[in-house]
């Protein structure tokens, strides 16, 4: 077994549209080494829907892959048919949304849904309805047994969000994918969840891809952190130093930008200014230099590659030497 | 200074059951208050930030400062006149005078105007049709740093960030005295937050508008309020100038509320958290006493049976609570 | 819209569509223009004659030249579908409007209302209506007018109910915008959508309404010429010559052809682009 549960090699992904080819990501690098839990950062544009989508095998229609690799378990989950997929999505690989509503179906009672997701194993419905109790009080759902005939609207934006996660963990996946859980939740809240997160990681032993723009939350909860923009990898490390010592110039603006690390008030608050380019028409050199306040030459002409900074710290930047 | 905006001991009501509902069911009030006796003021040029949870009832009292909900109980009263439940053709002459952003900034543009119309609606809905309506737009765009040819555009053409600005450049068409903003910057990157919150900033440095603005995200409280309220189940927990609030919290939900905010610190632990136990009451059963103390974690004597006072603890800063903790 | 017919004409089923609608109303206007004969004027010597060059469809019983007919009952056809559906959406999209945005109970007694119409069954209600007042091509598109406004009605309603809780509403309504303005500027153009397409699946439906009616004698008044009127006295003639039910089926085949895919491909270029892909 290798040390990694998920490991991603050089993936490209385009969309075909009326503009002619999106590339929405580019050559992306990633590594979720086994027990561990690895954030993702990016913004608007950055390719984490696309990341998402690609790993459990649902792109568009108009999407295709002209490279790369994802081995998750010792296959490459670009080269396995939909059924096969369909093995793997929900019991090896799980994934829980922004909106719980997304997981939860309206119309089926709670009971009803976690039982059916256990349709594969060959169990009575007394001893599914049993792990689905269990599973609901590891959770936190308080009196479990009696919630079971309860329809989704009937609880919280809490506790729909942590019964997702219930329904996520139920088959004891080796990877679990966690796309904003917690973006649509106040703060009081977003702590339980994470804490929750935090508990069940380490018992259940399963790793996390943790999606967020919330640089508090991944500072938290990773021990790993993957920075995105505009489809490629610029930056990849441990949390500390990503936080400690942030080298590509867009992670180290976009720690200075956000409002909770600036301890002083301020009535000017950094921002950077620009925009991410257009993916249909991308320009040359590095992606992140229309925005760089410490562009040089080779900005504009050259796409840096992979340097190794510290230990299992990579940047992508001329600036950087290894 | 002079008080543009007083709010006294405000109730807004909603009824969750028809008459017929309520008898048979026998429930005796088929009302929920989703605001309860909130008082507050905001004074000219000044931020006024009012903080709270989904259900704590800030986007109501936001609807209803805006004339938008009737008022059960209370009164406002804006620039010393009592506008608290007119008639629409009284509202008129507030509403000239009181603008609002909105939460969803693509959502509250009407999609088949164009920009320039959208921004110059309030001229043509208050008859000022003697106005060079084009020069306008092209002023109002200018303000908030949109590119003049934005006229022509279409709402689902902007970005986020763009549509915001929209949002305020709309806002300011009549020379608001207030400006009511809900989540001016939900859905933003961090990236470009900063540049709405900068742009409320020097708007209300140069033209001295008053604002009321609405979050959930206490980061950016600091940087942009003069005064803030905490609000729990329809009421102010606790309110004060700012600074006050961010250095001493005083009641134990803003003390949930400020560690609830995860640092980008990989240092700063999760286990230093003051972690509420359980959900929001609903607001059908509100407890009794002290509504916050079902998920106090400081709760003390006499909680759960009278309902705490309004104490001062400073200058302009006061509190529900029984035992207001110690800075 | 000119993007919109472009598009349309690029759709192969759009554009056969387009052009058999085109083909029915400029020559039901131009019939004046385009009918050789005077379609009243009666030939008693030439009567029941199979297509000639002289008389394109033949004649029917009475020696009128049935291609005339056909042109000038395009005419009538044109009107009842026009006027009828016009007069149809305009009252149900503001009684739509109405029940949609207005207080519950307006919304009830005005839902109330369309029901009450909905429980007639169309064909019963002609045939009553016309007992009552007589045949003539006013009672048919009174009739029309009646049974599809309901249908126009809910539609916009429903639509008007969504658009309600859209925070555009709330923020036009916050800025002091009147009533009749909200409707009118930023309710309606955002509820047409799906009607524009109803309305013109409608139209086949109204003329062949129309033309049933006719043929049953209840509709328009001989000897203006019907496609409905034409088809009743081919009935008649079937064993003779069966060129007078050719006439008559031939233009509401074509005209049902020609709206039905110009419907549904208006259907097809006004839904896929309001949903977004990458």
């Amino acid at each position: 077994m290798s040390e990694n549960v998920l490991t991603i090699r050089d993936l490209s992904i385009d969309y075909q549209t009326d503009r002619g080819v999106l590339k929405a990501m580019r050559h992306v690098n990633l590594d979720i080494p086994r027990g561990s839990i690895v954030g993702v950062v990016g913004e608007s544009g950055c390719g984490k829907s696309t990341l998402i989508s690609s790993i459990i095998r649902l792109l568009a229609p108009n999407a295709n892959v002209p490279n790369g690799s994802i081995e998750f378990e010792d296959q490459d989950l670009l080269k396995l048919s939909q059924d096969q997929m369909r093995a793997i999505r929900g019991t090896k690989l799980s994934i829980i949304f922004q909106d719980p509503m997304s997981t939860l179906n309206p119309v089926l009672s709670i009971g009803r849904q976690m039982i059916d997701i256990q349709y594969r194993d060959k169990k009575t419905t007394s001893q599914k309805k049993q792990r689905s109790i269990d599973m609901l009080a590891k959770v936190g759902i308080p009196d479990p047994e009696s919630r079971l005939n309860q329809f989704p609207h009937e609880f919280s934006g809490g506790m729909q969000q942590r019964i997702s996660i219930a329904m996520a963990l139920q088959a004891e996946p080796a990877l679990l994918i966690a796309d904003e859980p917690t973006t649509a939740l106040d703060a009081t809240l977003e702590v339980q969840i994470i804490h929750l997160l935090k508990e069940l990681q380490t018992t259940m032993d399963c790793s996390i891809l943790f999606i967020s723009h919330h640089l508090g939350v991944i500072a938290e909860l990773c021990q790993h952190v993957i920075v995105m923009y505009a489809g490629e990898v610029v930056e990849q490390g441990s949390t500390r130093e990503i936080f400690n010592h942030p080298t590509h110039p867009y992670t180290a603006k976009l720690l200075e930008c956000d409002p909770a690390s600036i301890s002083e008030k301020s009535r000017s608050l950094p921002t950077i200014p620009g925009e991410i380019p257009d993916l249909v028409d991308l320009p040359v050199g590095c992606v992140f230099k229309n925005r760089c306040d410490r562009s040089v030459e080779a900005c504009d002409t050259v796409t840096p590659g992979w340097t190794e900074f510290g230990e299992h710290h990579f940047v992508s930047c001329h600036l950087v030497k290894s | 200074m002079s008080t543009v905006l007083a709010v006294k001991d405000l109730r807004v009501r909603f009824r969750i059951a028809s008459p017929l509902q309520a008898t048979l069911n026998q429930i005796e009030d088929p009302f929920i208050d989703a605001v309860r006796q909130v008082s507050f003021d905001i004074q000219h040029g000044e931020t006024f930030t009012l903080v709270g949870e989904s259900g704590s009832g800030k986007s109501t009292l936001a609807l209803a400062v805006a004339g938008l909900l009737d008022t059960a109980e209370g009164k406002i009263e804006f620039l010393g006149e009592d506008v608290t439940n007119m008639t629409p053709q009284e509202m008129m002459a507030y509403r000239k005078q009181i603008s609002f952003m909105w939460q969803n900034p693509v959502g509250s543009l009407s999609p088949r105007l164009s920009i320039g119309s959208l921004i110059t609606e309030a001229y043509k809905i208050h008859g000022l049709k003697d106005r060079d309506l084009k020069a306008e737009a092209h002023r109002l765009l200018k303000l908030v740093g949109l590119p003049t040819h934005f006229t022509g555009r279409y709402p689902h053409q902007l970005s986020g960030g763009q549509a915001r600005r929209v949002g305020v450049a709309r806002a300011l068409a009549l020379d608001p005295k207030l400006i009511i903003a809900d989540e001016p910057t939900a859905g933003l990157d961090v990236s470009v937050q900063g540049e709405i919150l900068n742009l409320l900033n020097r708007l209300q440095d140069e033209l001295g508008v008053s604002m009321f603005v609405i979050t959930h995200n206490l980061n950016i409280v600091r940087h942009i309020s003069n005064r803030t309220a905490i609000m729990y189940l329809g009421r102010f927990a606790e309110q004060g100038p700012t600074d006050d609030i961010f250095a001493n919290p005083r009641h134990p939900y803003t003390l949930a509320l400020l560690s609830a905010n995860p640092e980008p610190d990989p240092e700063s632990s999760i286990e230093d958290r003051i972690e509420l136990k359980g959900e929001v009451p609903s607001l059908m059963n509100r407890p009794i006493g002290c509504e916050f103390h079902t998920r106090c974690p400081f709760i003390g004597k006499h909680c759960d049976t009278d309902f705490p006072p309004v104490q001062k603890v400073g200058e302009a800063h006061s509190l529900t609570c029984h035992y207001p903790r110690q800075p | 819209m000119k993007d919109l017919i472009k598009r349309i004409a690029s759709d192969p089923l759009g554009l056969l569509g387009l052009c058999l609608v085109s083909l029915m109303v400029v020559s039901a206007l131009g019939a004046a223009l385009f009918a050789p004969y005077d379609p009243i004027a009666l030939n008693i010597m030439d009567r029941l004659q199979g297509p000639s060059s002289s008389h394109l469809l033949g004649t029917d019983q009475l020696g009128r030249d049935l291609f005339s007919r056909v042109l000038y009952g395009g005419q009538v056809a044109l009107k009842v579908a026009l006027v009828s559906i016009g007069a149809a959406l305009t009252i149900g999209i503001m009684l739509g409007m109405i029940a949609g945005f207005g207080p519950a109970w307006l919304d009830n007694g005005i839902m109330l209302f369309f029901d009450t119409i909905r429980s007639f069954p169309t064909v019963m209600f002609a045939l009553a209506t016309v007992a009552l007042v007589g045949p003539s091509l006013g009672t048919v598109i009174v009739v029309i007018v009646v049974t599809s406004i309901p249908t126009y009605g809910r539609v916009v309603r429903t639509q008007t109910l969504i658009i309600k809780s859209n925070e555009f509403i709330k923020a036009e309504m916050v800025m002091g915008a009147s009533l009749p303005r909200i409707l009118s500027i930023h309710v309606l153009p955002n509820v047409v959508g799906p009607l524009l397409i109803l309305a013109s699946m409608d139209i086949p439906t109204v003329i062949a309404l129309e033309a049933g009616l006719s043929f049953l004698g209840m509709g328009v008044k001989p000897p203006t010429p019907s496609w409905g009127s034409i088809l009743n006295d081919g009935y008649t003639l079937i064993r003779n010559t069966p060129w007078p039910i050719i006439a008559g089926s031939i233009p509401l085949i074509l005209v049902t052809l020609g709206f039905t895919f110009l419907g549904e491909s208006l259907r097809d270029q006004l839904d896929p682009k309001l949903r977004k892909s990458i």
